[in-house]
């Protein structure tokens, strides 16, 4: 079986770590090869062999369903033999334990190796150790590059393109990988980003990132084509970061009021999981002309496939 | 038990020298006499008349000879974490730096809050009779920032001033004590200025960089106002007060207008702060994980000003060796800190080729004026004072190879810098401790 477009074309990195430093032409090519594999995932019969013998690992050292389970099912759909790996944060606080485990790992010839950690960098180090490509699947609050990629994707399937869009990332971006990996690919792709928070959710000169920044709903909203809800952890709405969960979503949290001031067309994202009542409304989440929230699950998978398969073209080619 | 006083009155004539002497300013052609442990003479015209016949000649061929370094902030391992460094190694480092005389941190395990422990030092550094080791005492007991140590007792142990090292004095209230305390024995309070709960959790410089990595910043405000409060306090109290690691600009404004203001203030930098930025954390390098945080080119050049004007008074290499274990980590896990007692010099120099300052200038704040903030009679050439020398190359090329360290940390974020001038020969109480091999 021959896979679906772009058959034939190599991607210049080994590993993706970081969605900052790619081009437009190298995110185009993914989404483009994504979109070959949606179509293939609705057929009754998903799998494909191309990386029938090659092994991958998903190393998860932060707990996480959604994601580990879209690179698992990507990773079988493609044929490859996946083992899961989950370590939790209190037996791996030595460094030496987490090069070690790169090493051990590295010992074992794998091809694909996806890992989350909850330190920013440390998806970076392990990619330094090992002879295998790399995926990062969120570091700490560095970069989330496949998340960026599926939500790239979704927009343009919905939105037929990226370019000149208004894209409003709303919430918790000081804590946010996802929002980072977004600003990055959605610069790239040439549309407008705007950060919408309270300033104790937004890191330090973020603008320089290319974003403008907006405190209310009001003025972020406005005109947008694309709204991204981003999750509010608990903890951090206890008076260190938002005085209270009520104060934060009469001001941030997502319902059509807030809405009303988007583009009538405007889509809703939210890279899950939901605070439903927090950050985001139920009516609004739940509503399928505007929510792409459940395509956005849909299209990880695809995504994910399209980025294990351009890594190990290289690899693949050389077996051969 | 012999003593060994074969040598005591042992002469050495340091011949065709170029003399520096940063507390005088002096920069000839000349010679120099030790006697023992001190300096007889030197001078342009001494051994005009000939060479004392008792006397070893050493030729320097017209290379450089300066007072030894002092080195007023170095961490050593000893006690507590051994596998880091050790008196023993930070002596060898430290001797093969061209430093002579360095001051230890009390952030030791146990803490140096005691005199027990002081003497504890004192004991392994005559032991190993390398280098000279003088150590500050903590201000407060375990560093805690609560209760003052007996600084009295302290002093009488040693103890050349108080602070309470890697770790600031936080509270407003502490700091006011210790600085009105220590006025009994005129010692100096030296503050690592950051205000904890600002810096709290922060790994790096706040800051689009900083943005980018996804780390936890460090306003530079976490430092300026501490400086800010702390001068406020030094007011009150009066005293003496020293600022460890200055790193913005403003900390430099800061003393700069304090100074003028006639209060007893002085401050340090390290190398880092004004040969490396922000910047060179790149992606993720731990060597570059220090305490404050490497800041923005416009600080480190208003460092470089600071330096070049006298509002810095010294510079120190802040030492403080971490193993792999403690580096090869996520950045955000990393300790932070790095070795400098083998790049002190020849960073200081790099102030001097890139014009910043001339050379005795330079030497004086690693010599003389460290010496005068800390109260001791070193870092100068002056006949009957310690024959503690420095014979050095001011030039030569070289790159920096941490694998060729004394230290037995290896935690250096200059590893192969290109550099310039190095140190050749190390005399300690006119015993030479170290000289490169040619």
């Amino acid at each position: 079986m021959t896979a679906p477009t772009h058959a034939t074309a190599t991607f210049p990195h080994r590993h993706l770590l970081g969605i900052e430093g790619l081009t437009a032409e190298q995110i185009s090519l993914i989404l483009d090869v994504a979109d070959g594999y949606v179509e293939q995932n609705k057929k009754p019969n998903k799998k494909t062999a191309i990386l029938s013998g090659l092994t991958q690992v998903n190393l998860f050292f932060e707990n996480s369903t959604r994601t580990r389970t879209s690179f698992e099912l990507a990773g079988i759909r493609l044929g490859a033999d996946v083992i899961n790996m989950s370590a939790d944060g209190s037996s791996v606080k030595k460094g030496e334990t987490l090069i070690d485990t790169a090493m051990t790992l590295n010992a074992m010839h794998l091809d694909a190796l996806v890992v989350r950690h909850n330190a920013s960098g440390a998806v970076k180090l392990l990619a330094d150790k090992v002879n295998c490509s790399v995926i990062n699947a969120g570091d700490g609050n560095h970069e989330h590059p496949t998340q960026a990629l599926l939500d790239a994707l979704a927009i343009r399937r919905r939105l037929g393109r990226l370019e000149g869009l208004v894209v409003a990332i709303c919430g918790d971006i000081l804590h946010s990988r996802v929002a980072r990996s977004n600003i990055h690919l959605l610069n790239a792709m040439g549309a407008h980003v705007r950060v919408v928070a309270p300033p104790t959710l937004l890191p330090s000169q973020i603008d320089r990132l290319g974003c403008e920044v907006h405190h209310t709903m009001k003025s972020g909203l406005k005109d947008a084509d694309v709204v991204m809800m981003l999750r509010l952890q608990n903890e951090r709405m206890s008076g260190q970061y938002v005085p209270s969960t009520r104060e934060y979503f009469y001001f941030y949290g997502l319902d059509y009021e807030k809405l009303e001031v988007a583009k009538p067309h405007a889509v809703i994202m939210h890279p899950g999981p939901m605070n439903r009542g927090v950050e985001i409304d139920s009516e609004v989440a739940d509503d399928l002309k505007r929510s792409m929230i459940l395509d956005q699950v849909e299209l990880g998978v695809a995504v994910r496939m399209a980025v294990l398969d351009l890594l190990t073209r290289g690899r693949r080619g050389n077996a051969e | 038990m012999t003593t060994t006083s074969v040598n005591a009155e042992a002469r050495v004539a340091y011949i065709n020298a170029r003399l520096l002497d940063p507390a005088t300013g002096l920069d000839v052609h000349g010679a120099l006499l030790t006697e023992g442990e001190t300096v007889a003479d030197f001078g342009p015209a001494l051994f005009r008349d000939g060479l004392p016949p008792d006397a070893q000649v050493v030729d320097l061929q017209g290379q450089c000879l300066a007072p030894g370094l002092l080195d007023m902030r170095v961490l050593i391992g000893e006690p507590g974490e051994e596998q880091k460094d050790t008196i023993k190694s930070v002596s060898r480092a430290a001797a093969a730096g061209g430093i002579t005389s360095i001051v230890c941190l009390p952030n030791t395990d146990p803490v140096l809050d005691e005199v027990a422990g002081l003497e504890f030092v004192a004991r392994r550094a005559r032991e190993v009779k390398l280098v000279k080791i003088f150590a500050y005492a903590a201000a407060t007991r375990g560093t805690e920032g609560n209760e003052i140590t007996e600084m009295g007792l302290l002093s009488r142990a040693g103890a050349v001033a108080f602070t309470d090292g890697t770790r600031a004095i936080a509270s407003a209230k502490t700091m006011r004590r210790a600085l009105s305390y220590a006025r009994t024995f005129d010692k100096l309070i030296i503050q690592h200025p950051e205000e904890p709960s600002l810096a709290s959790g922060g790994m790096m410089n706040a800051g689009e960089i900083c943005t980018r990595l996804g780390l936890t910043g460090i306003p530079r405000e976490a430092e300026i106002i501490m400086i800010e409060r702390d001068l406020r306090l030094l007011e009150l109290a009066g005293g003496r007060l020293h600022f460890a690691h200055v790193t913005t600009s403003e900390s430099v404004d800061l003393i700069r207008r304090a100074k003028a203001r006639g209060l007893k203030v002085t401050c340090d930098t390290a190398p880092h702060y004004f040969a490396l930025t922000e910047a060179d954390v790149g992606d993720y390098r731990t060597y570059a994980k220090v305490s404050p945080p490497l800041r923005g080119e416009m600080d480190r050049r208003a460092v470089v000003v600071g330096l070049a004007d006298g509002t810095i008074d010294a510079i120190a290499s802040d030492h403080i060796p971490q193993d792999q274990d403690q580096k090869r980590l996520p950045f955000a896990q990393a300790e932070a800190g790095v070795i400098g007692l083998e790049t002190l010099f020849p960073l200081v120099l790099e102030l001097v080729h890139k014009g910043h300052m001339p050379l005795v200038k330079a030497l004086a704040l690693v010599t003389s004026r460290p010496a005068d903030i800390l109260g001791l009679p070193l870092g100068r050439l002056a006949k009957g004072g310690p024959a503690d020398l420095l014979v050095f190359d001011p030039d030569v090329p070289w790159r920096v190879d941490v694998g060729q360290f004394q230290s037995k940390s290896k935690n250096s974020p200059f590893e192969d810098r290109p550099v310039q001038g190095r140190p050749l020969r190390t005399v300690v109480d006119g015993r030479t401790v170290w000289q490169r091999e040619a």
